[in-house]
């Protein structure tokens, strides 16, 4: 403001009778829909009056904005990721096994069964109880992401994905499908098969064809998914149609047995989910390449075990804020029900932490239903979600908002303020170990994860 | 029949919480209805009131209690209570294009010029910080009415005001017209030469009422907060509005009211008023200095107006109650602050002078200019107390405030002159201002009371019942 001029338009906040007067005046007034903070008031205001916030807050958004994400290999955890023998990763912050909930357990016995670690499920359980020979710590420690129970195993091929503005590189594991599978905590013999074939067949063909055919932008297709209906999180229709688009020519010609590439070609289209474990580490780079400014206050990390829920902020490094995971709501498979879910489970939650998934959910209303919502549901939650964000990805386009780019960059003073939760898309997994999917639906993080986070940035200004 | 609840995690603001509980208290059959946040005060209030609140209650969770004459009254008052609340929460858009209403000020002010935007924030005190954070970072003139906001969160704000060319009006500030438009509690005033910088909130309510009583009007009254002139702040909003006044093509004049200033604040103010290039008087508030009417009648001299004394009506008591004393009870600090230096003059210091707008009482509740309830139960009491020998009140019209307020006032009133108690009040207001200024004053005097438009008048006229008692 450099003159005094007749107001054309007054933000309110507080009393209603204030802003009545002022409206009865002729002007428009834009009137907040305040509450009070959920956090402490003391730290909010150290937060809020950090000089560095604002200027790293901008950082933080336009790394977000500058990261890449380019395939560049597939190969084995061993190789990729220095996996030894008896040494796991899984989805969210660390937990050991006493706390350790159904699905990561059975992933867990899954995992030894697979590297050939225990030849029965109990005698895997009995050596996951007493860590006898194994270990295992979060993808995140790695860098690296995991869907669901987010189990990594030595032999598991994984996606290698690269940001070559910021340096960084992420993996995750390849999508096995829904229903009866390892990240949703089953062991059963078909599990394990399927997991085989994968790490024999279905990983050396990809990584021929990605070798061959080279690099391949993985966030040019989620900008085009994002208009193409599929929020990336739970629905990944068009990005998986749009990646095998991209490798099925290398593929056919790798001279591998036509069998094998019918075989992995009908694998990959049968499965709407397998872009999810390409979405996921390049939203994994783009959230990295935030990470580590002194003063930010924009989460860079949103992830769950099936027992708690941690995040992880910018201008805290890599400390982790945890309370207890919340359980999702929404529709069931078959006679499913509520008691047989699993609380959140997953680190999926990178796609909402870089704008996508649940934050985007106005993009896919295809979907609205099957995580028990509705068509204006969907609009306002993600209209809803720009409250609680530093800014926009235009990259990531949202076209029934306008073209409104996904709401990017979560600010967990923001969060505190308006005691709005970014909304997460997810799957369910079943509360008992070897059961798999149940259902999917919507979750919150707990408040008290952002609470956590808030007064270790004041103690930090 | 009694209901009392706690409700957690609901919150509505307490102007909206008077309203829901007023109507429900008047429905037939409810005996008594209070529907507040569980603040200490609302607590103790609903103690006061013999309602029994759980244990372990604290701080944001709303508190509905009900007493009622029967099970089906009691069952009529919850309903009321939700339809009440139902109204009163504005249900969000949604749907196509709709965006739900912005949650924070950041988010609201996000798409908007900052030219020709400003912030209005009322939230409470211990959180009007961050909400006013947000304006001045979007570089918006910033109101703040919230009062109790610590003193260095001010001057954190002042000073990040002048890095981002914000101006932070308060906090603790009452009243602003800005370009026409009045903010907060802000009599309609005509557009005119003079621009005011204002500590006062009240103080600058009854400058422009005078100013507009004898035809000089305003460009702009930027509040500063009562403590800006405070060696703690020194002046940081004052010199920028003295600045943004300077710089505006239709102010002549420029009037500063405050309360006598820290002297190296005062001398810092001065110097800089003296380099603008504009005439810059101060109406300073203090023992010795010349009081808000006679400072009126000198901008209007400077002004090249005609000064008229402001208008009075003279009351149905001309005699000080038995041998009892003078009791001041005001909405107004600044009001207040004036009766009381006139009176010390003539009376001595030990006079009783309440400002009902003061800081610690309205925690947790509206200001008196609002809802003047708390004194007018201080006026019933005072009509029974034989030591109380004449009342001086003030009324403060203009936008925001009651009304009517002279409705709330009346019966009050109505009931000391019978008791042979005289009645001596203010009112500050323009013939512009939506309450119907000559109407207030009349309902007053029907009422029996001395009515006076300069409030330092109405305060002789107190002092001149008491001190003919005495003589």
């Amino acid at each position: 403001m450099t003159q005094l001029t007749t107001p054309t338009a007054v933000v309110t906040a507080g009393a209603e009778l204030l802003a009545d007067a002022v409206a009865a005046q002729a002007v428009a007034t834009h009137r907040v829909a305040w509450q009070p903070p959920a956090g402490d008031a003391a730290a909010l205001a150290a937060v809020m009056a950090d000089r560095r916030r604002r200027d790293a807050n901008e950082r933080a958004l336009a790394r977000m904005l500058a990261a890449e994400a380019t395939l560049v290999d597939v190969r084995p955890a061993s190789e990729a990721l220095g996996l030894e023998p008896g040494q796991f990763l899984h989805a969210g912050p660390p937990v050991d096994w006493e706390r350790a909930s159904g699905p990561l357990r059975g992933a867990l016995i899954g995992a030894m069964l697979l590297e050939g670690l225990a030849d029965s499920p109990e005698a895997a359980e009995a050596a996951l109880a007493s860590g006898d020979g194994v270990s295992w710590e979060p993808c995140h420690h790695r860098g690296a992401v995991g869907p669901m129970a987010g189990v990594v195993t030595p032999s598991m091929w994984v996606f290698e994905l690269r940001d070559a503005v910021h340096g960084n590189t992420s993996w995750c594991s390849l999508n096995e499908g829904l229903g009866k599978v390892l990240r949703y905590g089953a062991y059963g013999p078909e599990v394990i098969d399927r997991l085989r074939w994968m790490g024999d067949v279905l990983g050396p063909l990809l990584q021929k064809a990605v070798r061959a055919g080279g690099p391949i932008d993985v966030r040019a297709i989620v900008a085009q998914m994002i208009q193409m209906g599929d929020e990336g999180h739970n629905r990944n229709r068009a990005g998986t149609l749009m990646f095998l688009r991209e490798v099925l020519p290398a593929m056919i010609d790798s001279g591998a047995p036509t069998g094998e590439v019918a075989e992995a070609v009908r694998f990959v289209s049968a499965n709407d989910h397998f872009f999810l474990n390409l979405g996921m580490p390049a939203c994994k780079l783009q959230t990295r390449a935030a990470a580590d400014l002194p003063g930010s206050s924009v989460v860079t990390v949103m992830a769950r075990n099936g027992t708690d829920f941690g995040i992880q902020v910018s201008g805290t490094g890599d400390q982790w804020f945890t309370a207890p995971a919340n359980t999702p709501e929404g529709l069931y498979l078959g006679s499913y029900g509520p008691e047989d879910a699993n609380p959140d489970i997953g680190d999926s939650a990178i796609t909402e932490t870089a704008g996508i998934g649940g934050m985007s959910m106005a993009t896919a209303p295809a979907i609205v239903r099957f995580v028990g919502g509705s068509v204006p549901d969907a609009l306002a939650t993600t209209q809803r979600m720009y409250d609680i964000t530093v800014g926009e990805n235009p990259a990531f386009a949202i076209p029934i908002l306008e073209f409104r780019g996904a709401p990017t960059g979560i600010d967990v003073t923001s969060v505190v303020r308006s005691g709005v939760l970014p909304q997460i898309n997810t799957g369910m997994a079943g509360r008992v170990a070897g059961t798999g999917q149940v259902g999917a639906g919507l979750v919150t993080p707990p408040m008290a994860c952002f609470t956590q986070a808030l007064d270790a940035l004041a103690a930090a200004v | 029949m009694r209901h009392v609840e706690v409700r957690k995690g609901a919150y509505v603001d307490s102007v909206t919480l008077m309203q829901v509980s007023r109507r429900v208290a008047d429905l037939d059959g409810v005996d008594a209805a209070l529907v507040a946040m569980t603040t200490d005060l609302n607590l103790e209030l609903a103690a006061g009131m013999g309602f029994e609140v759980p244990a372990g209650t604290t701080g944001n969770e709303m508190l509905v209690a009900l007493a009622a004459a029967s099970e089906d009254d009691l069952a009529t008052a919850r309903d009321e209570v939700e339809a009440a609340l139902a109204a009163a929460s504005r249900p969000a858009t949604t749907g196509f294009g709709d965006a739900p209403p912005p949650l924070t000020v950041r988010a609201a002010t996000r798409d908007l010029d900052p030219d020709g935007t400003v912030a209005l924030v009322s939230t409470p005190g211990q959180y009007a910080f961050v909400d006013a954070l947000d304006a001045v970072e979007a570089g918006l003139l910033t109101m703040i009415f919230s009062d109790n906001v610590p003193v260095e969160q001010e001057v954190t704000l002042k000073r990040r005001a002048a890095e981002t060319d914000a101006l932070v009006m308060g906090p603790d500030c009452g009243t602003a017209v800005v370009g026409g438009v009045g903010l907060g509690f802000a009599n309609v005033v005509r557009p005119g030469p003079v621009g005011i910088v204002a500590a006062s909130g009240t103080g600058a309510q009854h400058l422009m009422s005078l100013l507009d009583g004898a035809d000089v009007g305003i460009s702009h009254c930027l509040g500063v907060g009562g403590r800006d002139l405070s060696s703690a702040v020194g002046g940081m909003s004052t010199l920028r509005a003295l600045d943004l006044l300077a710089a505006d093509p239709a102010t002549e004049l420029v009037v500063v009211i405050s309360k006598p200033p820290a002297p190296e604040v005062a001398q810092r103010v001065r110097d800089h008023a003296a380099s603008l290039g504009r005439k810059v008087l101060f109406g300073l508030l203090g023992a010795g200095q010349p009081d808000l009417t006679a400072t009126a009648a000198a901008v209007v001299a400077a002004a090249g107006g005609t000064w008229k004394a402001p208008q009075h009506w003279a009351g149905a008591v001309e005699k000080v109650r038995d041998s009892g004393a003078l009791r001041g009870l005001f909405v107004g600090g600044t009001m207040r602050d004036e009766a009381s230096i006139i009176a010390t003059e003539t009376l001595g210091e030990d006079q009783v002078m309440v400002d009902f707008g003061d800081d610690e009482l309205t925690r947790g509740r509206p200001h008196p200019m609002i809802d003047g309830s708390l004194r007018v139960e201080r006026i019933e009491r005072e009509i029974d107390d034989p030591a109380c020998g004449v009342l001086l009140l003030d009324v403060v019209l203009g936008l925001g405030s009651d009304p009517d307020p002279a409705a709330g006032l009346v019966d009050a009133v109505r009931r000391a002159t019978a008791a042979g108690l005289p009645v001596v009040t203010s009112v500050v207001g323009t013939r512009d201002d939506p309450q119907d200024l000559l109407r207030q004053c009349a309902t007053l005097t029907e009422a029996g009371a001395a009515v006076h438009l300069s409030n330092a008048e109405a305060a002789r006229e107190a002092v001149r019942l008491v001190e003919g008692a005495t003589r």
